[in-house]
């Protein structure tokens, strides 16, 4: 009889805690905490790529000998162990990832936060009075959500797009005015000396250092890294890398508008 | 003090609400702001009229029954509680806007009333500790260190109001849920269920239809408790941290 009862029990106990779990991988993409790690990996890794990508550009100061032999070097590197242009590649399908994670996840989380929150209040909120906000942490005193912050969604919309035209450009040429492989000075010179090209390229920049200014801190926040006590230094690196990334980018056709590059 | 409000009146969860104006007049700066309401009920019930729903309970800012999105705001100008709200907080002549909270995972059922169940939901997953039932044990039986100790009770100060959810552009959970994540998570009693209890929480609140985090902050800028923001990252931490272990 007792025997009884225990089994019962234990199946019972059973019951409730031998539901599997999905593995990892499955845990992360099927949660939005997990989605967004995701999101925050994949974002942190073109940022990386992207800082190596503007200290690369810069080198557009010191001559279009340079400047082509920079990026014929690319092509060699990890030779004789890869073959030629190898390195390139593997680049190009981990960058790839990475663009389609991170814009299929904010694709997802965006459908879902909009279908959360389906009805807008009457009265946008204005703030809290200054007298109150003093009271509150040091986090929660900001007015509302920054502009950076706002503009993910759109400033995303705007980089995917730019990605688009920046391959069509400078690595297919397929719109590139001068369109000479192995030549990638004289095609930059050419982009940045038509208006449209110009235009495009300042504000798909100037988009970007708004998505870093958040994405960087978000992303600490995303994987656990945040705190109180580090977070003016996340801030600080978050205007920095952004400051950075922008003005180093923008560099380029400004030189070619003043004709320093030419 | 005389005021113009401008109230959410919606018959049923079915029913299209619309909102309605009301003046209200003799309102003492000293009064609380359901009393201003329960003053505007009062007249409305003498008129013949449907009074306004609206929840509370304790009217003294601890059980976190009372709602109300006021000019935008949740809970209103201060942080604080709508109960624990004054007039004095505004001024003779003002037009007030007052609206539920406004979540797809909080359906108003009547007026200013929603259905927070799904609060209810996701603490069941796993906001609970198991402990043996009979004789309260002995209180230094389990050392908890001091850093623990004030963590645990500065995220056990939720209260369940739901303002996070109702001030959050993608009406997320994630700073309530993260609350009681943490509040248990860094306590000895609560170790057990450390990994299951972020993951199944997770889970619940995802399937109840709240937004994702995108780090606005304006939870953290409503709640009357002063949840931190960090709070969020501090589960984030949690949440992959579980997964690898139990995934
Ligand atoms: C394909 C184009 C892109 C789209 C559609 C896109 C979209 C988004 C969206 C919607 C978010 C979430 C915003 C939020 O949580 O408020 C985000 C976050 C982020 N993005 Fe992008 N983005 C794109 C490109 C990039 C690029 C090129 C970078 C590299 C610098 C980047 C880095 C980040 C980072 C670091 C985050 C933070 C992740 C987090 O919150 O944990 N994104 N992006
Ligand atoms: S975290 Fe704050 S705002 Fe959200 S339910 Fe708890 S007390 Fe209310
Ligand atoms: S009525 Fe209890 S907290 Fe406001």
């Amino acid at each position: 009889m007792e025997g009884c009862v225990l089994t019962v029990g234990l199946m019972a106990a059973l019951d409730t805690r031998t539901d599997r779990r999905p593995s990892f991988a499955g845990l992360l993409w099927g949660s939005t905490v997990g989605k967004k790690t995701a999101m925050a990996v994949s974002g942190i890794v073109m940022l990386l790529y992207l800082v190596v990508h503007m200290l690369g550009n810069l080198k557009i100061f010191f001559g279009a000998g340079t400047f082509d032999g920079y990026a014929a070097w690319l092509r060699t590197i990890g030779e004789p162990f890869l073959h030629h242009e190898w390195f390139l590649w593997i680049a190009r399908v981990v960058l790839v990832a990475a663009v389609v994670t991170h814009a299929v996840a904010a694709y997802q989380l965006s459908r879902r936060d909009i279908a959360a929150r389906p009805v807008k209040y009457a009265r946008p909120s204005p703030g809290r009075h200054p007298r109150w906000r003093r009271f509150a942490p040091p986090l929660s005193r900001r007015r509302r959500a920054s502009y950076a912050t706002r503009t993910m969604r759109w400033g995303g919309i705007i980089l995917g797009l730019f990605i688009v035209w920046h391959i069509l450009d400078l690595t297919t040429l397929t719109v590139n005015p001068h369109a000479a492989p192995g030549h990638p000075y004289a095609n930059v010179v050419a982009t940045f000396s038509t208006w449209y090209g110009d235009v495009i390229y300042i504000v798909a920049m100037l988009a970007l250092g708004l998505h870093v200014r958040h994405g960087f801190w978000s992303a600490a926040q995303t994987l656990g890294a945040g705190s109180a006590a580090r977070d003016r230094a996340l801030k600080t690196t978050a205007h920095a890398l952004a400051l950075l990334l922008t003005a180093g980018f923008i560099s380029v056709p400004v030189a070619v508008m003043t004709g320093l590059v030419s | 003090m005389k005021l113009t409000l401008r109230v959410w009146r919606q018959k049923n969860a079915d029913a299209d609400g619309t909102m309605s104006t009301y003046e209200v007049d003799g309102i003492a700066k000293d009064m609380s702001f359901l009393e201003m309401l329960d003053t505007l009920n009062e007249s409305l019930i003498l008129s013949g009229e449907d009074p306004v729903a609206f929840d509370h309970d304790c009217r003294e800012g601890i059980c976190g029954a009372c709602s109300l999105v006021i000019n935008g705001e949740a809970h209103g100008p201060e942080r604080t509680t709508t109960c624990q709200l004054h007039m004095r907080a505004f001024s003779d002549g003002d037009t007030i806007d007052i609206e539920p909270w406004r979540a797809s995972a909080f359906p108003v059922v009547k007026d200013l009333v929603v259905d927070r169940g799904a609060f209810d939901r996701i603490i069941q997953s796993g906001g609970y500790i198991t402990a043996p039932t009979g004789a309260a044990p002995e209180a230094h039986a389990t050392a908890v260190p001091k850093p623990a100790a004030d963590t645990a009770f500065e995220h056990a100060e939720c209260i369940g109001c739901g303002a996070c959810v109702a001030a959050c552009p993608n009406g997320s959970a994630m700073l309530f849920t993260s609350a009681k994540v943490n509040h248990l998570g860094v306590l000895p009693q609560g170790a057990p269920e450390r990994e299951s209890r972020v993951l199944d929480m997770v889970e619940r609140m995802d399937a109840e239809g709240f937004g994702g985090c995108t780090l606005t902050g304006e939870c953290a800028t409503a709640c009357p408790k002063g949840i931190p923001l960090f709070s969020i990252t501090r589960m984030n931490r949690e949440f992959v941290r579980a997964a690898r272990k139990r995934g």
